[in-house]
């Protein structure tokens, strides 16, 4: 294909997408250098950098941006691992796999204040949740999920909903693996084990490069499922970067300190894009 | 036991392990569901009831107070336009990228990845100003023009990956047959990347129906979707679980048949094994 | 760029169509809550009424609603005619200028509202939204757990008493607990309670000088008594419960006492949803050393947004569904029993309602004793009995809110909670610069 040719193939994305990046981030960064609160329209101007102050010194600036942290980490990892661990399960062909395979997926269809209305009041509750019940039935004491561990709580409602997205991205490249340089590797007598670390892993490297780098944007943005559940709380042990900058812009409608918070979030998310590019994306254009 | 008898064994305890895991992963939304035929009161009895007489009150009543079919439209006008314009835009994108990996390839799907970064809370204020501006303020356009833009960097992200999974030796037989470029999209890259695509339009209308930020704060009664309808039986004053588990059922149904219509597709297409 | 082109040529023809207030289309926002409904169910009977009027609802839950319609009017977005705001929001915009003051026919007999609703929908005397429902505190608990404990529950009892009661009444072995409050964080949610229990303590949220008081003793005495007491006598999980949870608790019949807004009596007095319908009974709010601001006041009222240009329509909507003839239309469609109440004093003077609603005098008491205006045992600089009414508010609240659900859950003493919340506090303050 001729280079010109390339340009133009391109052009449209890179040239809507630029837009669609520049128009709102300046928008977002002039806001977070002026005095702009929707409650009080008569105060205005020019306030430097007051809003990432105030922002920045929030006590729960650092405890929000260390529980965004471990909440994109630890579903990655769940995600993944699950994801791996089932699409090779439902790899091999049997009877029923269709049905399988769109239950397994299913959970990502549900819209994720409805997946956390349903985990928070018909499984997790302490008195009336079915968790509970089980806990009971077999003389244990039911777990107060959402006052005792409210952040693995959540990370738990959020596997739920996006290991089914690691599935179908799995599930479709391993249709992709070569058939025949597994049956030749059984032929030699190569275990499970290492078909899967000589030959499953490495075909699954850029789609597993891609499911983490996807997710990462997804669950840095976390907050239905905070929002349903938890507020939150109890203080601030599932409170993230997105659910206080929240606070700032549909509580106090301050859109000054909101989008300072905004630009806080843009930059966690490069810091942590550049890691993983490091760790994973170098596996994409391979 | 033999070597096949063995084989044979494994095989079975993979599918029964496969049932399991997939009745744990649905179970949460078959309990949805039955709630959804429960009265209030039987939605939150101890023990949970499994077996009771079903009752439709919460359908009928959804049906008294809301045009369903409204929101279900315009859900699936939005979800379904704004995947199209993304794949329109996405595919020669990809295209050419997946094909003519250069130096900058990489930067540049990094880079479509970071203008996801901004958290819409953080942007509500710059957007809701252009959709006032504009006029397109509570249009179903809008939506379909957001959602593609908003999905554009993913699904340019897993096409890439998928058309990457195309051998390089078939196309390159085909460019010594003369074929156009387009002709080359249309007839090699399509068919064999069906599979790909398909499970990227699926996603992207997933993430396109579930979306209930901007679909919430940019619409008020003509292009409202879905998820105002969810909200709007979501966290009243009183007990409302069955209500909202029938809600939600009703809200996730045409996607789940539309999923459970689509995985078929899902499969074909991506099995080269046997062209190389 | 031609690409480019082609976005600002469709973004130019969208302007075309974009949608505009339509005469005789009223767009009415509300909250999804069990009256607002029902006035959605009734509506053909205003346009009946009014046949070159029609009616577009858009019904989201609290916590959507509310920054939507705030959006909306702050920005000038006109998407609305009628808002359904809050006792909250009500004195702000009224005072901003953000909504139309409202005025009434004759045949409306606007004195016929409760003195405390109209007061709190009111800026400078002038009222800029009309109550739709009202609602007090109060405290509802099971008279058979009670008796059985021998015990009695005075009109106006302490809150020592409550807590006797409450451990006469818990057994946890069976799964009762002696009381049920709210914990889940939110200005809304657990502060809304909260509040009051501090009001009663002699507590407030602001100093004269607005800064905020929530170093001050009664606070520690209060959040300390009210730890205490939900971890002794309350349910498990008690900091994720809210309205609804404990709800689903009491018709379960978990728990022994609950106090929360007077409206929870029709939903665990009607038996088609609640175990315990027959055996529930009603007191006033508990007081500790006052008993100023020991149960809240709030109402869901309409309003119309300034520079609407159909303030008229709106204006008549607004007189049909806060009328006496709506609340006579609703009693003859649904019964008694169903109307929205805790706005006109007339209902509590039909014998018709008090003899369908066995909280009926219950709740107009809490509701004639709470005064937004007077509802600290020490002045305070602000309106509001469970909230002060200024902006900063709700990001305060909700602040606090989590900091007091922490304290509930353990992880933090109460000291250091109230310490964390008033540093939160004064942080919000400086910065909207009161001081």
């Amino acid at each position: 294909m001729n280079p010109t040719l390339v340009r133009w193939l391109q052009a449209p994305s890179i040239i809507v997408l630029f837009l669609w990046m520049i128009v709102p981030l300046s928008m977002t960064i002039y806001f977070s250098t002026i005095r702009y609160n929707l409650l009080y329209p008569e105060r205005t101007g020019f306030i430097g950098l007051q809003n990432y102050e105030f922002f920045w010194t929030d006590p729960s600036f650092f405890p929000a941006l260390l529980n965004t942290l471990v909440l994109v980490g630890s579903v990655l990892v769940i995600t993944v691992v699950l994801g791996l661990a089932v699409s090779i399960l439902i790899d091999r062909p049997f009877r029923g796999r269709g049905i399988v395979r769109v239950m397994l997926i299913s959970p990502f269809f549900i819209m994720p204040t409805v997946s956390a209305l349903i985990w928070k009041n018909m499984l997790m509750d302490p008195n009336n949740g079915l968790f509970a019940f089980f806990a009971n039935v077999i003389g244990a004491t039911p777990i107060e999920w959402l006052q005792d561990m409210p952040l693995a709580s959540i990370i738990i409602m959020v596997s739920w909903q996006w290991t089914p997205f690691a599935i179908l991205i799995f599930m479709t490249s391993l249709q992709s693996q070569d058939q025949e340089q597994k049956e030749a590797a059984t032929l030699d007598g190569a275990g499970f084990w290492s078909q899967f670390r000589h030959l499953t892993l490495p075909h699954l490297a850029r789609p597993i490069s891609i499911v983490i780098l996807i997710q990462m944007i997804f669950h840095l943005a976390i907050f239905a499922e905070i929002f349903v559940t938890t507020g939150g709380g109890p203080g601030v042990q599932s409170t993230n970067l997105t659910y206080l900058i929240y606070i700032q812009s549909q509580q106090a409608f301050d859109v000054g300190v909101a989008s300072a918070g905004g630009v806080f979030a843009i930059i966690l998310a490069n810091i942590v894009a550049i890691f993983l590019i490091r760790a994973v994306g170098k596996t994409l254009t391979v | 036991m033999t070597d096949k008898q063995r084989e044979h064994l494994k095989n079975r305890i993979a599918v029964v392990a496969a049932w399991i895991v997939a009745c744990l992963f649905f179970f949460p939304i078959f309990w949805m569901v039955l709630t959804s035929f429960k009265t209030e009161g039987q939605a939150i009895a101890i023990p949970p009831l499994l077996v009771f007489e079903p009752t439709l009150e919460n359908y009928t009543e959804i049906q008294e107070r809301t045009n369903y079919t409204k929101f279900a439209i315009n859900s699936i006008v939005t979800a379904f336009g704004g995947t199209a314009l993304a794949l329109l835009i996405a595919i020669p994108s990809a295209y050419a990228m997946a094909f003519n990996t250069g130096r900058w390839t990489k930067d540049i799907l990094m880079w479509m990845l970071s203008t996801k970064m901004l958290p819409a809370v953080g942007v509500l204020m710059p957007i809701y100003f252009l959709a006032q501006k504009t006029g397109l303020y509570d249009t179903k356009g809008l939506l379909v023009i957001i959602y593609a833009l908003m999905n554009l960097p993913i699904v340019m992200l897993i096409l890439f990956n998928y058309f990457r999974e195309i051998p390089k030796e078939i196309l390159e037989a085909s460019r010594m047959d003369g074929t156009s470029t387009y002709n080359e999209i249309r007839q090699i890259v399509m068919p064999l990347a069906w599979g790909g695509i398909a499970s990227t339009a699926l996603l992207s209308i997933i993430l396109c129906w579930n979306e209930a930020f901007w679909s919430i704060v940019l619409t008020t009664t003509d292009a409202s979707t879905l998820t105002a309808f969810v909200a709007s039986f979501q966290a009243p004053e009183g007990l409302f679980w069955a209500k909202v588990s029938a809600v939600s059922t009703l809200a996730c149904a045409p996607i789940v048949v539309f999923g459970w219509l689509a995985q078929k597709q899902l499969v074909q297409g991506l099995t080269f094994g046997a062209v190389k | 760029m031609k690409s480019l082109r082609n976005t600002a040529l469709g973004l130019t023809l969208g302007v075309a169509g974009a949608s505009v207030a339509v005469a005789g289309e009223l767009t009415i926002a509300t909250v999804n809550n069990g009256h607002m409904i029902e006035m959605q169910k009734l509506t053909p009977a205003f346009e009946a009424a009014n046949p070159d009027i029609t009616v577009n609802w858009v019904t989201l839950d609290e916590g959507t609603l509310r920054s939507r319609v705030t959006t909306d009017i702050t920005t000038k977005g006109g998407q609305f005619d009628i808002m359904t705001i809050g006792m909250y929001e009500a004195p702000i915009w009224g005072e901003r200028g953000w909504l139309e003051a409202l005025e009434f026919s004759d045949a409306y007999e606007v004195d016929d509202l409760l003195p405390a609703m109209r007061n709190g929908l009111s800026h400078d005397g002038t009222l800029y939204a009309a109550p739709f429902y009202g609602e007090s505190s109060m405290i509802m608990y099971r008279k058979d757990l009670l008796d059985a404990a021998g015990m009695e529950m005075p009109d106006n009892p302490s809150w020592g008493h409550i807590q006797d009661a409450a451990a006469a009444m818990t057994d946890k072995d069976n799964g009762v607990y002696g009381i049920c409050l709210r914990g889940k964080p939110g200005w809304g949610d657990n502060m809304a309670f909260l509040s009051t229990m501090v009001n009663s303590f002699g507590g407030q949220w602001f100093n004269e000088d607005w800064t905020p008081a929530l170093d001050s003793p009664a606070w520690n005495h209060a959040v300390n008594f009210y730890v205490d007491l939900l971890n002794n006598y309350g349910p498990p999980g008690s900091s994720g419960n809210s309205f609804n949870e404990i709800l689903a608790l009491i018709n379960e019949g978990k728990c022994g006492m609950w106090i929360d807004a007077t409206i929870a009596a029709s939903f665990v007095s009607n038996p088609e949803q609640s175990q315990v319908a027959d055996v529930i009974a009603f007191a006033q709010a508990p007081q500790a050393v006052t008993t100023r601001g020991a149960n809240w006041l709030w109402a869901w009222a309409l309003a119309i947004p300034a520079g609407t240009n159909q303030a008229e329509d709106a204006q008549k909507f607004i007189e049909w569904a806060t009328s006496k003839e709506y609340i006579e239309l609703v009693a003859e469609t649904n019964g008694w029993g169903a109307v929205p109440t805790g706005t006109r004093q007339s209902t509590y003077d039909n014998p018709n309602f008090t003899d369908a609603a066995v909280f009926a005098e219950a709740e107009l008491k809490a509701i004639l004793s709470a005064d937004p205006e007077n509802s600290t045992q020490n002045p305070s600089p602000y309106t509001g009995v469970q909230f002060a009414a200024i902006p900063e508010f709700q990001a305060i609240g909700t602040a606090v809110g989590q900091q007091m659900t922490a304290a509930l859950a353990g992880d933090v003493s109460v000291e250091e909670a109230l310490e964390a919340a008033q540093e939160a506090a004064d942080r919000e303050m400086r910065k909207a610069g009161y001081y």
